[in-house]
């Protein structure tokens, strides 16, 4: 090879690119166009070195399917590689994200401040389950980055927001809440589910972990829960002494110390050699599978999800019982202008409604719709629509309800790939049908 | 953590390709250090690696004898492989130089977070590849799939078939 050759950049290639190839080149031994399933619990050693070398984490390979396995890991570096991040850990669910992605920051007594409008399944696992490990949630109104400031303690040890919450129409100022964090020495986590890497990328306004349902738009075929944890690469574990399981002797490993061994790569390593290894959370290959196949359309799907919903939101918007619609994607959005910024692409497809008849519209309407499915998932092709007080925040409190932007008169879509005429259509009629409750 | 220095990924499996045995200073006897994780890790793929560490010299590290420095140590080798901070890198790349053509050496390589810009004019004034602020071992592991096993970035986009080394 001439040394201009050598030279040669490596060529930067563009997001729909990537989102068909990262992580999927072919098979060495076969050639399989099409990644394998590897539906594998484990790999056989060449000898007792070898093995030694896989435990001692000495050298790079598979032991177990329970921290890593080839279809899982060709789902984590596309992840990865969609969101600009170093390293990926794919899990059970998003909840097992959320988990893991604590896990490997948290101790006991530790805190974070977390966001007031999370989907509420996120608050409920923070403000209840989280404390059976003595990790506490603070709950603040991150549109004001002083009083997540004034939040902070030095037990915090992360500020945890959606870049586009689920289901408020809410965004999230990522570079000033980045500032915040990183003044107090501590990492931006972002759940970037209903935004995707091809709406929006936390780590290019300064987040540090990226956490994701893939369940969700990445998947969108409504096949398979799962989750991911996704690592910048830039955060210095190090720097404060506040991140002992990534920068200190780490006992379930012979005082190995991740951010000294492993450098950009120390969270990755943490969360499949640490977090999936004692917490068990591993994602299914055949979901890693199905989810990969999702994410060879997301461009597509997600221009076509955004295109529907804003026209979906615009006509319900002029709806004589439609009180107000909370979509980003709208003039009217008081969150407009941190969308333009932030998801330039479009504001999603998820966005909330509240009716003039309450909860009792609420819960006739959504049983009235014909086309659109009523369920608690968000981000399918097909679309969906919920009743979140008498759902999925069903379990929070009247005033965490309407804080999460789910009080009782509100109804939660997720438009889908349809003919939107066809959904506007449905949504019509099921407005028509509930008149009563009006 | 992220470098601004770029290397192509032509220019690192070069590199690798042409390197059989490398002078690894400050390789440490301990298991659970970096520098041990490294050595261990290049020698299951093929690289002849001989420690340079003066408090260990004389002694086996993974049975390789460790010399207190490169131009103790008796045949050629083609890479210094520097496991030292950025100033200490400066005076280990000065004693490569200057017995870089009796030990055949062709690349300075530095590990992540050693960089020092200074030495790095002098060896390549003096014909040197010099790359700073990497590992050869996740280097390597990246352009032979096994950073992709763990779930990394190895922002390889290729439809030929992965490369793989000897695992």
């Amino acid at each position: 090879m001439n040394d201009d050759a050598k030279k040669k950049a490596d060529r930067a290639f563009g997001f729909e690119t990537r989102m068909i190839h990262a992580g999927t080149q072919p098979e060495p031994i076969t050639g399989a166009r099409q990644t394998p399933i590897f539906q594998n619990t484990s790999y056989v050693f060449h000898d007792a070195d070898h093995a030694a070398s896989l435990f001692n984490l000495q050298t790079f390979g598979f032991i177990y399917s329970r921290l890593t396995n080839p279809t899982v890991a060709a789902l984590e570096e596309r992840l990865a590689n969609l969101e600009g991040g170093r390293g990926s850990t794919c899990c059970a669910s998003g909840h097992a994200a959320q988990i893991l992605a604590f896990f490997a920051l948290m101790e006991p007594g530790d805190r974070f401040i977390a966001s007031t409008r999370l989907y509420g399944g996120s608050i409920t696992q923070f403000g209840k389950t989280f404390k059976k490990f003595d990790w506490q949630a603070d709950f603040v109104d991150v549109d004001d980055p002083d009083a997540v400031r004034r939040a902070l303690t030095p037990k915090t040890k992360a500020i945890f927001v959606e870049s586009l919450a689920n289901p408020g129409g809410v965004v999230s100022d990522l570079e000033a809440l980045a500032a915040v964090a990183h003044e107090a020495e501590i990492p931006l986590i972002v759940d970037n589910t209903m935004a995707t890497p091809y709406l929006c990328r936390p780590f290019e306004w300064g987040a540090d972990i990226v956490v994701h349902s893939t369940t969700k738009f990445l998947s969108g075929n409504g096949t398979s829960v799962g989750g991911a944890v996704i690592d910048s690469g830039r955060f210095d574990w190090a720097a404060s002494g506040k991140f002992p399981g990534l920068a200190a002797p780490e006992p379930a490993y012979h005082g190995l110390n991740f951010h000294e061994t492993f450098g950009d790569m120390a969270f990755t390593m943490q969360a499949h050699a640490v977090g999936l290894r004692d917490l068990g959370s591993t994602m299914a290959p055949m979901n890693a599978f199905q989810t990969l196949l999702g994410t060879e359309t997301l461009s597509l799907r997600m221009e076509r999800h955004c295109a529907n919903a804003k026209r979906v939101a615009e006509y319900l918007e002029g709806h004589p019982r439609v009180d107000w619609v909370s979509c980003a994607a709208l003039a009217s959005s008081p969150y407009r202008a941190l969308a333009q910024k932030y998801l330039p692409l479009g504001a999603g497809s998820v966005f909330t409604i509240g009716l003039k008849g309450g909860y009792a519209a609420g819960v006739k309407m959504v049983e009235s719709c014909e086309l659109l499915s009523h369920l608690a998932n968000v981000g399918d092709v097909r679309s969906l629509i919920l009743h979140p007080a008498s759902t999925t925040h069903r379990q929070l409190s009247a005033e965490q309800q309407t804080a999460a932007g789910a009080g009782p008169e509100v109804v939660r879509l997720s438009i889908g790939l349809e003919t939107v005429d066809d959904i506007i259509a449905d949504l019509d009629q099921a407005l028509a049908a509930a008149a009563d409750a009006f | 953590m992220s470098s601004p220095l770029t290397y192509s990924n032509a220019e690192l499996l070069a590199i690798l390709r042409d390197t059989r045995t490398i002078a690894m200073v400050g390789a440490s006897p301990k298991w659970n250090r970096p520098s041990y994780f490294a050595m261990k890790y290049l020698q299951e793929k093929g690289y002849r690696v001989i420690p340079v560490n003066p408090g260990v010299a004389g002694k086996a590290i993974l049975g390789e004898t460790a010399y207190a420095s490169l131009a103790e140590i008796p045949g050629k080798f083609e890479m210094v492989d520097i496991f030292r901070n950025s100033e200490a890198a400066g005076p280990v790349t000065d004693e490569a130089i200057a017995v870089a053509e009796k030990k055949g050496i062709k690349v300075i390589w530095m590990q992540l977070g050693v960089i020092n810009e200074e030495a790095a004019a002098r060896a390549r004034a003096a014909g040197l590849i010099v790359v700073m602020d990497r590992c050869p071992k996740i280097e390597f592991g990246r352009l032979h799939s096994e950073l992709s096993w763990g779930g990394f970035n190895s922002g390889i986009i290729s439809a030929k078939r992965r490369k793989v080394g000897p695992t």
